[in-house]
C-alpha cells in the first residue's frame, strides 16, 4: 500500500513537470484533442463515414450539410477525420506497447545473461536494425494482407531492435550497482533480479522509448494506408489521402487533403513534443535547473 | 609503423567485408522466407479460376519449384540468384532485373542530390546552432527541425505538388522529363532539374531536420572539450577553432548517422518519387503493391537491403580512416 501511494506521489510529480515543460504541455494537448475525437467518435462524426453518397453528394465543398465537404463517393471527411483518429490511437497504442515489452525483454535478456545469449541477440538486433525499414514494412503488410492486425504486427517486427538496443545498454549498467549485488548475496534468483530489482530501473526508459514508439507507428501506419496498405474495413487519413491521391482530382478538392494531412502532423508534432519533453524531464540536468 | 598501420587497415577492412557478406546472406534468407510464411497457396492465388484442373495446377507448382521441400527450393532460389535471376514481373512481363536496373539511375540522382545538400545545409545550420546554443537563432532552428523531422514526406509532398504544380504551376506535376520535349544536352539537364526540384526539395526537408538535430548536439558536446578552451587560450582566433577544432571533431557522429539512416532515408525516396511520379525504384514499390507483383517487389526489396549494406560498410571503411581515436585492427 505505502508503496502503491509512492508511486502514485511519483507519477503525479512526472506529470506535474511535464506540464510545467512548454513542449510537454503543447503535446499534451494536441494529444488530448485526438483523443477526445477517437473516444467520442460517434457523438462527434456526423454520420457514417463509410457511408456513400447520392450523386449530389460528390465532392462537395465544405458546408453546414458536410463541414469538411465530401470525396469522390460522397462520404464526410469530418466524419472520416474523427473516426480515422481511432485508427492512428490504437495502431500507435498498440503497437507501442508490443514493441516495448518485447524490446525490453530481449534487451534484458541479452543485457543480464551476457556471453553468447549477447552476442546471438546482439547481432539479431544489429541485422533487424540494417534492414531498410519501409520496404520490410510493405513487403510484410503485402505478403500478410491489409488488417488492422497485420498492420500492428508489421510495424512491431521492424521496431523492436531500437528499444532492445537502448535498454541492453541500460541493463548493462544497472546490473553492477551495489543493490543488484546485494540482492544477488542474499541469494536472489535471475528472474528475481530481473524483474525485480534491474526492470523497475529501466521503467522511466520504457516510457520514454514507448512515447517515441507511438511516434513512429503513428508515421508508419499512415504511409503503408497512403501506399494502398491500410485496413480497407477501416478509415484512416493515411488511406484518405490514398482515395484522394488516386482519384486524380486532389487538385480541385482541397478539403479532401487538408484535413487529413492536418491531423497526422498534428498528431505526430504532438507525441514527438511529448517525447521530448519526457526525455528533458528525466535528465538531472533538468531537474537541477528547475530546482526539484 | 607504416608497414603495420596498413595491414591494420587491410585486416579492418576484410573483417567488415566479410561481415557485410554474412549480413547480404542474411537478407537473401529474409526474402525468400518472406513468401513462404505467406498464407494460402500461391499457385491458386495465381489460378483463382477452378476450371483449371489439379493436373495444371501440379504442373505450375513444378514449373515454379514450389513442389519440392523447403531446402530444396532454397537452394534453387540461390542458384536463380547467382545467375542474376529475379524472376519474371507480373504486371510487366519482363525480367525483374530488366524492369530495376532502368530505374536505378533516376533514384541514384534524385537520393544523391538531396542527400548532398541536406547533409551541407544540415551540417552548417546545426553547427551555427550548437554554437548558438541559446540564443533566438537557436531556438528557431530547433523548433523548426524537429517539426519538419515530424511531418511524413508523402504528406509534405502532395502540401508541395498542390501548391506549386497545381496552384502556382512554377512546376511540372511530375514525372522526370517533359515527354516528347526532344531536349539535348544542356537543355535536357535543365529539363531534368526542374523536374527534380520539387521531390528533392521534399526529400532534402526532412533530412535537414535530423541533420541540423545532430550536428547541434555533437557540437555541444564538443565545445565543452578542454581542448576547445585550450585553443582559445592560446589566442586561436574564434573561426578557426570553430573550423579546425570544433567542427572536424563534430563531424565524426554525423559520419555514422548517415550510415544508419540510409535505411531510413530510403523511406523517404519511396514517399517522394511516389506523390510525384518520379520513374524510379521507389515508385516501381508503389506500383508493385498495387498491381500486386510480388516478384518484382522481392526484387526491389533486394536491391534496397544490399545498398544499405554496401553504403554502411563504405561508411564504416571510411570511418576506419578518418577518427584518429580508432585504432583500427588494434583491437
Amino acid at each position: 500500500m505505502k508503496k502503491l501511494l509512492a508511486l502514485l506521489n511519483s507519477v503525479h510529480q512526472f506529470f506535474q513537470m511535464l506540464i510545467g515543460h512548454t513542449m510537454g504541455r503543447i503535446g499534451v494537448i494536441l494529444i488530448a484533442l485526438v483523443l477526445t475525437a477517437a473516444i467520442f467518435a460517434p457523438y462527434l462524426g456526423t454520420v457514417d463515414p463509410q457511408a456513400t453518397g447520392e450523386r449530389e453528394d460528390i465532392l462537395n465543398a465544405p458546408s453546414t450539410r458536410h463541414w469538411l465537404g465530401t470525396d469522390d463517393l460522397g462520404r464526410d471527411i469530418w466524419s472520416q477525420i474523427i473516426f480515422g483518429s481511432r485508427v492512428s490511437l490504437a495502431i500507435g497504442l498498440i503497437t507501442a506497447f508490443v514493441t516495448v515489452v518485447t524490446g525490453t525483454l530481449i534487451g534484458l535478456i541479452a543485457g543480464y545473461y551476457g556471453g553468447m545469449i549477447e552476442e546471438v541477440l546482439v547481432k539479431i538486433v544489429d541485422f533487424f536494425m540494417m534492414l531498410p525499414v519501409l520496404p520490410l514494412m510493405i513487403i510484410l503488410a503485402a505478403v500478410l494482407g491489409p488488417s488492422l492486425w497485420n498492420i500492428i504486427l508489421v510495424i512491431s517486427v521492424v521496431s523492436w531492435p531500437t528499444t532492445a538496443r537502448v535498454v541492453r545498454s541500460q541493463v548493462l549498467s544497472i546490473k553492477e550497482r551495489p543493490y543488484v549485488e546485494a540482492a544477488r548475496c542474499i541469494g536472489a534468483g535471475n528472474a528475481r533480479l530481473m524483474f525485480g530489482e534491474i526492470l523497475p530501473n529501466v521503467l522511466p526508459l520504457m516510457f520514454a522509448q514507448a512515447v517515441l514508439m507511438i511516434t513512429y507507428a503513428i508515421y508508419d501506419e499512415a504511409i503503408l494506408a497512403f501506399l494502398g496498405l491500410g485496413d480497407p474495413t477501416r478509415v484512416s487519413w493515411g488511406s484518405m489521402l490514398h482515395f484522394a491521391f488516386e482519384s486524380g482530382v486532389m487538385s480541385r478538392s482541397p478539403w479532401w487533403i487538408g484535413p487529413p494531412i492536418a491531423s497526422i502532423i498534428m498528431l505526430i508534432v504532438g507525441f514527438s513534443l511529448l517525447g521530448t519533453a519526457v526525455t528533458d524531464v528525466m535528465t538531472p540536468q533538468y531537474r537541477e535547473a528547475k530546482g526539484l | 609503423m607504416g608497414l603495420e598501420l596498413i595491414l591494420n587497415l587491410t585486416g579492418f577492412a576484410v573483417r567488415k567485408a566479410i561481415a557485410a557478406i554474412i549480413t547480404i546472406f542474411a537478407i537473401l534468407c529474409v526474402n525468400f522466407l518472406i513468401f513462404r510464411i505467406a498464407p494460402g497457396d500461391p499457385v491458386r492465388m495465381m489460378f483463382k479460376d477452378p476450371r483449371v484442373s489439379a493436373k495444371q495446377l501440379e504442373l505450375q507448382r513444378q514449373k515454379f519449384g514450389i513442389d519440392k521441400p523447403l531446402a530444396g527450393q532454397f537452394v534453387a532460389y540461390m542458384k536463380q540468384l547467382s545467375r542474376g535471376d529475379l524472376g519474371i514481373s507480373f504486371w510487366q512481363k519482363r525480367p525483374v532485373t530488366e524492369v530495376i536496373a532502368e530505374r536505378i539511375p533516376a533514384t541514384l540522382a534524385l537520393v544523391l542530390t538531396a542527400l548532398v545538400i541536406a547533409v551541407v545545409l544540415g551540417v552548417a545550420l546545426g553547427a551555427v546552432a550548437g554554437w548558438r546554443n541559446g540564443t533566438k537563432l537557436d531556438t528557431f532552428l530547433l523548433t523548426a527541425s524537429l517539426t519538419l523531422y515530424s511531418i511524413p514526406t508523402f504528406a509534405l509532398g502532395i502540401i508541395l505538388l498542390l501548391v506549386f504544380a497545381y496552384f502556382l504551376s512554377v512546376f511540372p506535376l511530375g514525372g522526370i522529363e517533359t515527354p516528347a520535349s526532344g531536349y539535348e544536352g544542356f537543355e535536357y539537364i535543365k529539363d531534368v532539374a526542374w523536374h527534380m526540384f520539387l521531390p528533392c526539395f521534399s526529400i532534402i526537408l526532412w533530412y535537414v531536420g535530423e541533420y541540423v538535430l545532430l550536428t547541434r548536439s555533437s557540437m555541444m558536446d564538443v565545445l565543452g572539450q578542454d581542448y576547445i578552451a585550450t585553443a582559445r587560450g592560446k589566442g586561436i582566433r574564434e573561426s578557426r577553432v570553430l573550423k579546425n577544432h570544433a567542427l572536424r571533431n563534430a563531424l565524426l557522429p554525423v559520419v555514422t548517422l548517415t550510415g544508419i539512416n540510409i535505411g531510413f532515408a530510403i523511406a523517404g525516396v519511396i514517399e517522394a518519387e511516389t506523390v510525384f511520379s518520379w520513374p524510379g525504384a521507389g515508385r516501381l514499390v508503389y506500383d508493385a503493391v498495387v498491381k500486386r507483383d510480388y516478384p518484382l517487389l522481392q526484387g526491389v526489396f533486394l536491391l534496397f537491403a544490399v545498398s544499405v549494406v554496401l553504403a554502411n560498410l563504405f561508411i564504416d571503411l571510411i570511418y576506419g580512416f578518418i577518427d584518429p581515436r580508432i585504432k583500427v585492427g588494434a583491437k
